[in-house]
C-alpha cells in the first residue's frame, strides 16, 4: 500500500491579529504549522501503516523553501520520504493551477519513487484559503473517485473504506483503489512524533522537484493559469456589542433578556 | 468553455424525499439579481429522484427556467453520477455564471465541475454581486480564518463559479410560478459511480445535529465545565425550540462530538438565534456564527470578546442565568 499524503504549510490563523490603525492583518510572527486537517490525513495513513507495516508514506507539499519544515515535521510523525515542489513559476497559482501542479508531480514522485500510489490524502481544507476544493480538483485531473469529510480510512484489499462525517453521524463509504480522500478532525487526537524520528527527521534530505525538472504548460500553471483573480481584499467591519444585561440577580438578568428579546421581536 | 447565454445558473440541492434544500431557494434571491444585471435569465438544476417538490418551491420562488434530471442513480448522492450529469447540463445551456451552495456535498461536487471545465470557482462565499468595472460577477468570501474578506473575479472563464454559504441570503416571497420546465434525460450507468454506501451509522443517542438548517442554536464553550454542563445547554436549546452548538474548546476537551462544533473548523451556522454560552468569542469560532441574525451571548467574563459581535449580552454564571431563562421561554 502506497499513501501520497498532500500538505499545506499554512500560518496559524488563530494567532494572526489586526492592525488596528492600517486595518490589515499583520502577518509578522505569526507561527507557521502543518495544516491541521493535512496532520488529520497523514494521522489517517499511519493508521492504515500501523495495521500494514508495509506500507509506503510519501508526503508531498508545494511551497516555498522554508516549507521543508513543514515536510520533515510530517517525517518526524509518520511519513518515510518527503517532496517539496517549489519554483516562481508555481507561484500565484489559484486551486486549479495547483491541483494540476501537484497532480503532475505525483506522477513524477511516481517515476522517482518507482512505485504507484494507491491513494491520495488531503486534509479537507487549508485553514488560510479554507476553499476546500484542491483535493476534489486533483482528483479531477487524475481521473479518479473522491471522499470528502473523511474521519478514517481502512484498506481491504483493493478497495478503501472510509468514514466519512455526515450530519447526524457516519456514512461508511467504499471506492476502489486508487482514490482520493480528503480528510477532516477525527474523535480522536493524531500521534505525536518520537524524539527518535524527530532527530531522524530534523537529518532527512527532502528532494526539490523545480519548475525546471517538472516542465508544465505555463498557460496551466501560476497567475497565467489561474482562473480566478483577488480583486481587493478588506477586513471585516467588526461589529459593535449591542445591549449588554447585569442586573442584581441572575433571575432578573434572564427576565431582563427575555422582555428585551420579545420587545425586539426576535421572538 | 464559451458562454453562450447572459443567465446565471442556479444548483438547487435535494433532499432525499425529494424538496429542495433552503440554500438552493436562498440562492435565487442573489441570482436573480446577478441574472437581472448580466441581462440573463435566472436559470435552475434540480438533480434527484422524484423531485417534483423541488420543482414546484423553486417555481414559486421565481425561476425563469428550470432543468431538471431525474433518475434512481440520483436518488442518494454520489459525486460521479452527480458530477456527470451536472457537466452535461452546464455544457448544453452554457450559462455565464453558477451558483451552488457550498454545502458538504455542494463542495464536494462543484470543484470537479469547475476542474473539468477549465473555468473558476470561488469557495464559500458570502457576497455575491457584479463589479461595475468588468461586468463579471464579483463574488466576496472569507479567508484566513474570517479575519480577512476577499472579492474575487473569474474574468476570461465561463460560467463563473462559486460556492455559497448556507444562511447568508434570505429566501424571497413566494410568486406566481412562470418558469419553463425542461426535463433532461440524463443517465449514469451504476458501473460509473465509483463510491457506494455500506452503512449509515447515527449519532449516539439517535438525535441528528442539523446545525445548519437550524433556526436557533444554544452553544457551549469552555466555560460549560463538563460533559455534564450541556444537560444545561440542552435545557435552553429545549426551551426555545433549538438544537446543541459547541465551541472548538468544548469539542477538543471531550465534552460533545464534533459534529455540534460550530466554526471555523466546524461547522458554519447563520441561524435566526444563536446564544453563546461560555464561549469567549476567538475568531475561530466567530467566523462560523457571524452570520447569525440575532447573537445572544452568556459569559461571566464581563471582558470577553464575544461581548463585542453579541446583540445582546448576558454578565453572568452560565448555571445561574439558564434555568430561569429557560423557565421564561416554557411559560
Amino acid at each position: 500500500m502506497n499513501i501520497l499524503v498532500c500538505v499545506k504549510q499554512v500560518p496559524d490563523t488563530n494567532e494572526i491579529k489586526i492592525d488596528p490603525v492600517k486595518n490589515t492583518l499583520i502577518r509578522q510572527g505569526v507561527p507557521s504549522i502543518v495544516n491541521p486537517f493535512d496532520g488529520y490525513a497523514l494521522e489517517a495513513a499511519a493508521r492504515i501503516k500501523d495495521k500494514d507495516p508495509d506500507t509506503r508514506i510519501v508526503v508531498m507539499s508545494m511551497g516555498p523553501e522554508q516549507a521543508k519544515a513543514a515536510l520533515k515535521e510530517c517525517v518526524a510523525i509518520a511519513a518515510d520520504q518527503a517532496y517539496l515542489i517549489s519554483g516562481r513559476k508555481f507561484g500565484g497559482s489559484d486551486t486549479l493551477a495547483t491541483s494540476y501542479i501537484i497532480s503532475e508531480a505525483a506522477k513524477m514522485i511516481e517515476e522517482k519513487e518507482g512505485i504507484k500510489f494507491d491513494a491520495f490524502f488531503f486534509g479537507k481544507q487549508a485553514i488560510d484559503g479554507d476553499t476546500a476544493q484542491t483535493g476534489p480538483e486533483f482528483a479531477e485531473h487524475l481521473g479518479l473517485p473522491q471522499i470528502t469529510y473523511g474521519l478514517e480510512a481502512f484498506v481491504e484489499g483493493d478497495t478503501i473504506k472510509v468514514n466519512k462525517e455526515v450530519d447526524g453521524g457516519i456514512e461508511v463509504l467504499s471506492a476502489p483503489l486508487p482514490c482520493v480522500v480528503t480528510f477532516t478532525k477525527p474523535a480522536f487526537d493524531p500521534r505525536f512524533p518520537t524524539i527518535k524520528r524527530k532527530l531522524a527527521a530534523n537529518k532527512a534530505k527532502i528532494p526539490v522537484i523545480s519548475d525546471e525538472e517538472l516542465v508544465l504548460d505555463e498557460t496551466k500553471i501560476g497567475l497565467n493559469g489561474s482562473p480566478t483573480r483577488v480583486k481587493k481584499t478588506h477586513v471585516p467591519q467588526k461589529k459593535t456589542g449591542g445591549m449588554k444585561i447585569q442586573e442584581e440577580t441572575a433571575e432578573d438578568s434572564a427576565k431582563k433578556l427575555y422582555d428585551a428579546l420579545s420587545n425586539a421581536g426576535v421572538l | 468553455m464559451e458562454a453562450k447565454t447572459k443567465d446565471l445558473m442556479v444548483f438547487v440541492e435535494t433532499n432525499e424525499d425529494g424538496t429542495a434544500k433552503n440554500v438552493g431557494l436562498e440562492l435565487l434571491t442573489p441570482g436573480r439579481e446577478v441574472a437581472d444585471k448580466q441581462g440573463g435569465a435566472l436559470s435552475a438544476v434540480i438533480i434527484g429522484n422524484n423531485v417534483q417538490a423541488a420543482v414546484d418551491a423553486v417555481n414559486a420562488h421565481g425561476a425563469d427556467q428550470i432543468i431538471v434530471v431525474e433518475g434512481e442513480e440520483y436518488a442518494h448522492y454520489t459525486t460521479d453520477a452527480y458530477r456527470k450529469a451536472l457537466i452535461a447540463v452546464v455544457e448544453k445551456y452554457a450559462p455565464t455564471s453558477m451558483m451552488i451552495g457550498a454545502t458538504n456535498n455542494g463542495r464536494d461536487l462543484a470543484p470537479r465541475v469547475s476542474c473539468f471545465l477549465k473555468t473558476g470557482l470561488t469557495a464559500d462565499c458570502t457576497g455575491v454581486d457584479i463589479d461595475e468595472a468588468t461586468g463579471k460577477v464579483a463574488w466576496t468570501r472569507p479567508t484566513f480564518g474570517g479575519n480577512l474578506m476577499a472579492t474575487i473575479l473569474c474574468p476570461d472563464s465561463f460560467p463563473q463559479m462559486g460556492t455559497v454559504r448556507p444562511g447568508v441570503f434570505k429566501k424571497g416571497e413566494e410568486v406566481a410560478p412562470h418558469a419553463e420546465i425542461i426535463k433532461e434525460d440524463i443517465h449514469v450507468d451504476p458501473s460509473e459511480i465509483r463510491t457506494t454506501v455500506i452503512e449509515v451509522i447515527k449519532e449516539e443517542g439517535g438525535e441528528s445535529v442539523d446545525l445548519e438548517g437550524a433556526d436557533v442554536i444554544v452553544s457551549g464553550g469552555r466555560g460549560v465545565g463538563g460533559p455534564e454542563g450541556f444537560e444545561t445547554i440542552k435545557l435552553l436549546a429545549d426551551a426555545m425550540g433549538g438544537v446543541v452548538g459547541s465551541s472548538r474548546a468544548a469539542v477538543d476537551a471531550g465534552w460533545i462530538s464534533h459534529a455540534h462544533q460550530v466554526g471555523q473548523t466546524g461547522k458554519t451556522v447563520a441561524p435566526k438565534i444563536y446564544v453563546a454560552c461560555g464561549i469567549s468569542g476567538a475568531i475561530q469560532h466567530v467566523a462560523g456564527m457571524s452570520g447569525s441574525d440575532t447573537i445572544i451571548a452568556i459569559n461571566k467574563d464581563a471582558d470577553a470578546p464575544i461581548f463585542d459581535i453579541a446583540d445582546y449580552g448576558v454578565v453572568g454564571n452560565l448555571f445561574d442565568v439558564i434555568p430561569p431563562l429557560a423557565a421564561e421561554f416554557n411559560k
